[in-house]
């Protein structure tokens, strides 16, 4: 470890504190992180600027602390509310949800797909199916996480099957109600991107340590922008990377992305 | 009055072309022991609706499904169902895949005994494009605005799993999430349930009875099933098998994958079952699993 105001971390690392600046000021929703960067990020947002996100076991119980990920040893979670999937579907409804989710396609009108690769009836590969994705990007605030950034994931057209919408135009029918949905980030593991660019275009918020423009564009079936204050996404703090420690014990967060990679690439 | 069949006869009351809900969610509380008695059955052409998990794969390798109604399909530590993917890929399937919001608003609007219920979702995918049955709404009132008018999704029959039951048809969900099990129960003609305890009849304390989640008059068979869930889970008294989902996972990608799985487990009968997977002693203590 270096020294204690610069520590050492990976990119997972990275992502999760990137990951939990996607809730930042959403105020009393609902937090829900699908896969273990994403969970460990919601966490990591209640716990730290916050404290307002409401968050389940993962299961069908609220809690106030945030549980810890994998097996839980001595920790007993402590419940503060009730939400059984058919309460889900209530918050989810109503708007009062933020969730981040791993979609298999995502193209340039922040469309998502989670249910087959290639031709619907007879599919290269069958997927999960679209799950809840319709009914979350239609009524309250989606981020996205990418682990493998590349152009079979932002694809150059539209994805294969439009699971959950996104801002393509013909898509929606006059009377259809276009103001419930909003895309806060796309999390991958070259950058931070959002849909904030002129006519809904995507646009580079932040590179990782060590990655250039040039290689997320080339990774990335359609044209990206560079947002006007295009940085570097922020390194964990050496508190935060204390309570992801805490939140994670048997190190998941080591096993999400090939190879964990450093949170700066070697030169 | 007393409710009580065996599985068995229950299948009996089945007929090529219903269309049949199964309860539970993805790989857990899923009426596996009934589930079991169609595979054994000559049963086909089925129109299955389920939150899908090994119930779907299984019938769908066994060609008894003509029409898959579904938002998704999974053994959730497998995240991708073996066997579902597997003809599904085939192309084999006729198909109404669904949000899964608007999957149990179209079994409460069958519960309600309404044409649809509107929403929102679905709308500006191919969810709308891909079903074309599907119809939107223009609501009536001062705002306009464009719904998606869910249909009921009618059952002829559902069949559930639950902890405890009684011989009248009276049943509890003790564990933490009831799923939609509730609304399966409303939306059918007719509905079995296969339960993991069954009593002559139930005796409750107040707090116990709040485990009810529908009335028995929902309800027109009730089968004895100990461990019926298995390979899922059944909160909350046992976990999901992982040992049984890797083995039923591997059969996908055999040559005579099925039948060698429809030979070991499922046509020697429920005792075989039970024997070949350790016993109730164990089937019935395995952990929860933590998420």
């Amino acid at each position: 470890m270096a020294m204690s105001d610069k520590p050492d971390f990976t990119l997972a690392e990275l992502m999760i504190v990137a990951a939990s600046e996607a809730w930042r000021g959403n105020g009393e929703v609902l937090a829900s992180g699908l896969g273990i960067i994403p969970r460990l990020g919601a966490s990591l947002a209640k716990l730290t600027h916050s404290p307002e996100l409401l968050m389940t076991d993962s299961e069908a119980f609220l809690v106030e602390e945030p549980i810890p990920v994998g097996p839980r040893g001595d920790f007993v979670p402590r419940y503060a509310g009730y939400m059984s999937f058919e309460r889900v579907f209530e918050c989810v409804w109503g708007g009062r949800r933020h969730a981040m989710i791993g979609p298999t396609q995502i193209d340039r009108w922040a469309q998502t797909n989670l249910s087959v690769i290639g031709d619907y009836r007879k599919p290269k590969s069958a997927i999960l199916g679209v799950r809840g994705l319709p009914g979350n990007s239609i009524n309250h605030i989606n981020s996205f996480f990418v682990p493998s950034h590349s152009p079979r994931v932002f694809v150059a057209g539209e994805v294969d099957m439009v699971s959950g919408v996104g801002f393509k135009p013909e898509r929606w029918d006059d009377g259809v109600r276009r103001d419930l949905m909003q895309v806060c980030i796309v999390l991958t593991d070259l950058c931070v991107m959002d849909f904030g660019g002129p006519g809904r275009a995507a646009r580079v918020r932040s590179l990782h340590p060590g990655v250039s423009f040039e290689e997320v564009q080339e990774k990335t079936g359609f044209p990206l922008l560079k947002a006007e204050d295009m940085g570097e996404t922020p390194h964990p703090t050496a508190a935060q990377l204390d309570i992801i420690r805490r939140l994670d014990p048997h190190d998941l967060r080591a096993t999400q992305l090939k190879g964990n990679p450093p949170g700066i690439r070697a030169a | 009055m007393n409710k009580q069949m065996t599985a068995a006869e229950v299948v009996a009351q089945l007929r090529d072309g219903m269309t049949v809900g199964f309860g539970g969610w993805g790989p857990r509380r899923k009426p596996m022991a009934l589930v079991r008695e169609i595979l054994r059955s000559d049963l086909k052409d089925l129109t299955v609706v389920a939150y899908g998990g090994p119930e779907v794969g299984m019938l769908c390798a066994a060609g008894k499904v003509k029409k898959l109604v579904f938002g998704f399909a999974t053994l959730d530590a497998i995240p991708l169902e073996p066997w579902y993917r597997k003809v599904r890929e085939s192309g084999a399937l006729e198909l109404m895949e669904l949000d899964e919001g608007m999957f149990q608003w179209g079994l409460r609007a069958a519960g309600m005994r309404l044409p649809f219920l509107p929403t929102r979702c679905g709308l500006a995918t191919d969810i709308v494009k891909l079903n074309p049955e599907l119809q939107t709404v223009r609501s009536p009132y001062a705002d306009g605005e464009v719904l998606l008018a869910m249909p009921a999704l009618k059952l002829d029959v559902a069949l559930l799993h639950v902890n405890v039951a009684d011989r009248l048809g009276n049943t509890l969900v003790t564990g933490p999430d009831p799923y939609f099990d509730h609304l399966f129960a409303r939306a059918a003609e007719r509905c079995f349930v296969s339960t993991e305890r069954l009593e002559p009849r139930l005796e409750l304390d107040a707090q116990q009875a709040r485990f009810n989640t529908f009335e028995r008059y929902l309800v027109s068979g009730v089968v004895d099933a100990p461990c019926g869930a298995h390979p899922t889970s059944c909160p909350s008294d046992y976990g999901w098998d992982m040992t049984h989902f890797k083995r039923y996972a591997a059969s996908a990608a055999e040559d005579g994958g099925w039948q060698a799985y429809m030979d070991e487990f499922v046509r020697p009968g429920e005792a075989a079952y039970q024997d070949r997977n350790g016993g109730t002693a164990r089937m019935g203590s395995l952990p929860l699993p933590v998420f």
